[in-house]
């Protein structure tokens, strides 16, 4: 072995957020500088140093499969493109030796006015690939995204799971020696990211590519990568195996388990409802990290109005760490009148479903009048974990797939032939 | 972090370093390496230029078209301008001819990188592609107005002599000005929007800045003035071309363009390089 094929040192990447004052026009810039020409510095404190990337390490060895984590605004993106050569580094310094193909998005560069023919060569030679190559390969990509009977319908009459597997297939058959895949498994169907993941496999393993590998699934990470990179706020948090990687991350996650309201900084401005303290407890109100498997788990929300509130609504969204909704609930739902909530601290309980899919969860909270007012929101404020064997129909031991996992009684009847 | 030294690196590729304000070593060669991309972009834009459209590649004939007999009516029969030997409407479309190229050419590369927002935040190539594959759908709008000159040539049977040859010359030269003038107005037009309105503007009044409609005689004594805009050189040199020269060349006219154009592309390539690393960042 020669050594890395990645290194990566003192990484950063700064942008610049300015506030009052945009540059967006000519006639901003322009009244800006002058302003600054006849001494008046009024832009001093309008821009806002903002560092996507700061001192990120490390390094990746030949053959390597890298998953790379953290929350979203982690850095994780950033990084990406950075190795893709899309965007410039601030400071520090990357070396990477081999071909890269880079993965940000399926289908770049898709026409919709082109066929699917004209579009995997398009599409191939964007992310590229050699017209020679494309050809030599084109009849196991279209083989491979099963749209044999559509290749010359224009992809604007696709349906997005073709439109899904044709793209992919394209990027799945580029023979780069290193491969960055940005979070291109979160699209398409069930069947085809298996598939996916299949032959993201054999390259990695098969073909000793360098892979880095950027997803929300952790499941897929724990099975694909060696190597993972935690990001938190733009810095490395982990980096070593994959599966104590996916540990601290869960760790980090758990940690928001309970939220409770931070004393208000002096000076900030008062409100007038807001929401004291968010958690998931058992039957007996002690906060839970997880909802243990058999028994039943209870959202907890404490809530402080200085005034009444007249048709009111106290909302709770459940999501999925990708930010699918999984449901919402809210403590109007058997009534189904808004109601009143006197001045004072009021705690409401919501017993959480039994049925949801093992993984993490994401908690939104509202209290609001529909359509009309919010007077207090928390967005993705708590996250919970489901573990394995929570749901009644885990008992059944069999490999379901869904976001939910109720157990259902059928019917049925049987007819004498 | 430096290969050590008791491993010498046998077979392993390049290294390539990423590096805040790292000149690319290898630009030029990559520029190469991605000419197959650049072809395809071009093929993309002419294919999809004309779909969904019920006149088609009509389109590409019909402003010129029209435009050749408004200005005909209005330079020649109102103003009563002179046109030498050659009938006017032909003199006018040999000055249309560069024109609409260098129009083309400038509109669609100046809009280059906007209209490819998607590629360039998500992809990695010389971005000089973008706007050298926009050259390109002129190109092929050029083609087609190129049949109606030689339809208004066979009517008046004018036909061009070996001085013919030499039109490519002058072609690439328009081809080049715009480029010039385009690659500077679409890299700022990825910071500024602005420049998006001053594009149809700067046409429109070019086309009367420039010798389309009447002949550079009429023009004898702001003559060195006039040339600075490189256009004038180019029609100018079309209209020799095609015409017999019916019209002398003005060699110290041509310096001047050709002087003026290879400044605004140096300026306008050093300004895209410079800028280019952002593009991302800020399309």
């Amino acid at each position: 072995m020669a050594g890395p094929v990645i290194t990566v040192a003192n990484l950063g990447k700064r942008y610049q957020l300015s506030h009052a004052v945009r540059h967006d026009t000519l006639r901003d810039t322009v009244m800006h500088r002058v302003r600054d020409w006849l001494g008046r510095r009024s832009g001093a404190a309008t821009v806002e140093d903002f560092w996507a990337l700061r001192d990120v390490s490390f390094t990746v060895e030949q053959g390597d499969v890298v998953g790379i984590i953290g929350r979203n605004g982690a850095g994780k993106s950033t990084l990406l493109k950075i190795l893709s050569r899309i965007t410039e580094p601030t400071t520090g310094r990357i070396s990477i030796r081999g071909r890269v193909a880079s993965l940000l998005e399926v289908g770049t560069g898709f026409h919709p006015e082109l066929s699917g023919r004209e579009n995997i060569f398009l599409n191939g030679a964007i992310l590229g690939m050699t017209r020679a190559e494309i050809r030599r390969k084109f009849d196991e990509i279209v083989a491979f995204a099963e749209v044999e009977r559509f290749l010359d319908t224009p992809v604007k009459h696709y349906s997005s799971g073709m439109y899904v597997r044709l793209a992919f297939s394209v990027a799945a058959h580029l023979e780069p020696e290193i491969l960055i895949v940005d979070e291109v498994l979160a699209v398409g169907d069930a069947v085809f990211q298996k598939k996916c993941l299949g032959k993201m496999e054999s390259v990695a393993r098969g073909e000793g590519r360098t892979v880095l590998f950027v997803s929300h699934n952790l499941s897929a990470m724990r099975e694909l990568c060696r190597t993972g990179v935690l990001l938190s706020s733009g810095q490395v948090a982990a980096f070593g195996p994959i599966g104590e990687v996916v540990s601290r991350y869960t760790g980090l996650m758990g940690r928001r388990s309970q939220y409770v309201r931070p004393a208000p900084a002096p000076g900030s401005r008062p409100v007038a409802t807001w929401f004291e303290r968010v958690a998931v407890t058992d039957a007996a109100g002690i906060t839970l990290e997880s909802q243990p498997a058999g028994e039943s788990a209870w959202l907890e929300l404490e809530l402080v109005t200085r005034e009444a509130l007249k048709d009111v609504q106290v909302a709770a969204r459940v999501s999925t760490q990708e930010g699918v909704a999984v449901l919402t609930t809210t403590n109007t739902d058997v009534s189904r009148q808004g109601g009143r909530l006197e001045a004072g601290r009021h705690v409401l309980r919501a017993p959480l479903p039994a049925w949801l899919a093992p993984g993490f969860y994401s908690v939104t909270v509202a209290v609001h009048e529909p359509r009309r007012q919010e007077h207090a929101s928390l967005h993705d404020v708590i996250q919970f974990e489901v573990s394995p064997g929570t749901s009644p129909s885990s008992a059944l031991q069999d490999d379901r797939w869904g976001l939910v996992e109720p157990v259902i009684a059928w019917q049925s009847r049987h007819f004498q032939a | 972090m430096s290969p050590a030294a008791e491993h010498p690196p046998v077979t392993t590729p390049p290294e390539l370093v990423l590096e805040a304000g790292r000149a690319e070593a290898h630009y030029w060669r990559d520029l190469w390496r991605y000419r197959e991309l650049l072809g395809f972009l071009a093929w993309r834009d002419i294919k999809v230029r004309y779909k969904q459209t019920v006149l088609g590649a009509a389109w590409a004939l019909l402003q010129p078209a029209v435009t050749l007999v408004v200005f005909t009516f209005v330079f020649s029969r109102l103003a009563k301008m002179p046109s030498g030997s050659v009938p006017y409407p032909l003199m006018v479309m040999a000055g249309l001819l560069p024109w609409q190229l260098f129009a083309n050419a400038l509109t669609s590369a100046s809009g280059s990188l906007v209209s490819n927002t998607h590629l360039i935040s998500k992809v990695y190539f010389p971005r000089l592609v973008v706007p050298l594959s926009a050259l390109a759908v002129a190109l092929v709008d050029f083609a087609i107005v190129g049949v109606l000159y030689v339809a208004l040539s066979a009517w008046w049977s004018c036909w061009p002599d070996w001085r013919l040859l030499l039109l490519p010359a002058f072609m690439v030269l328009g081809l080049l000005a715009a480029l010039g003038a385009g690659l500077w107005l679409t890299a700022l037009t990825v910071r500024f929007r602005d420049f998006r309105f001053i594009v149809p503007f700067l046409l429109q009044l070019g086309v009367f800045l420039s010798p389309v409609g009447f002949s550079t005689s009429v023009v004898p004594s702001w003559r060195l003035l006039f040339s600075f805009n490189p256009m004038v050189a180019v029609i100018d040199g079309f209209r020799w071309c095609l015409l017999r020269g019916a019209q002398p060349l003005d060699a110290g006219g041509l310096l001047v363009g050709i002087l003026v154009t290879v400044l605004l592309l140096a300026t306008g390539l050093w300004y895209f390089r410079r800028t280019e690393k952002g593009f991302a960042d800020i399309i």
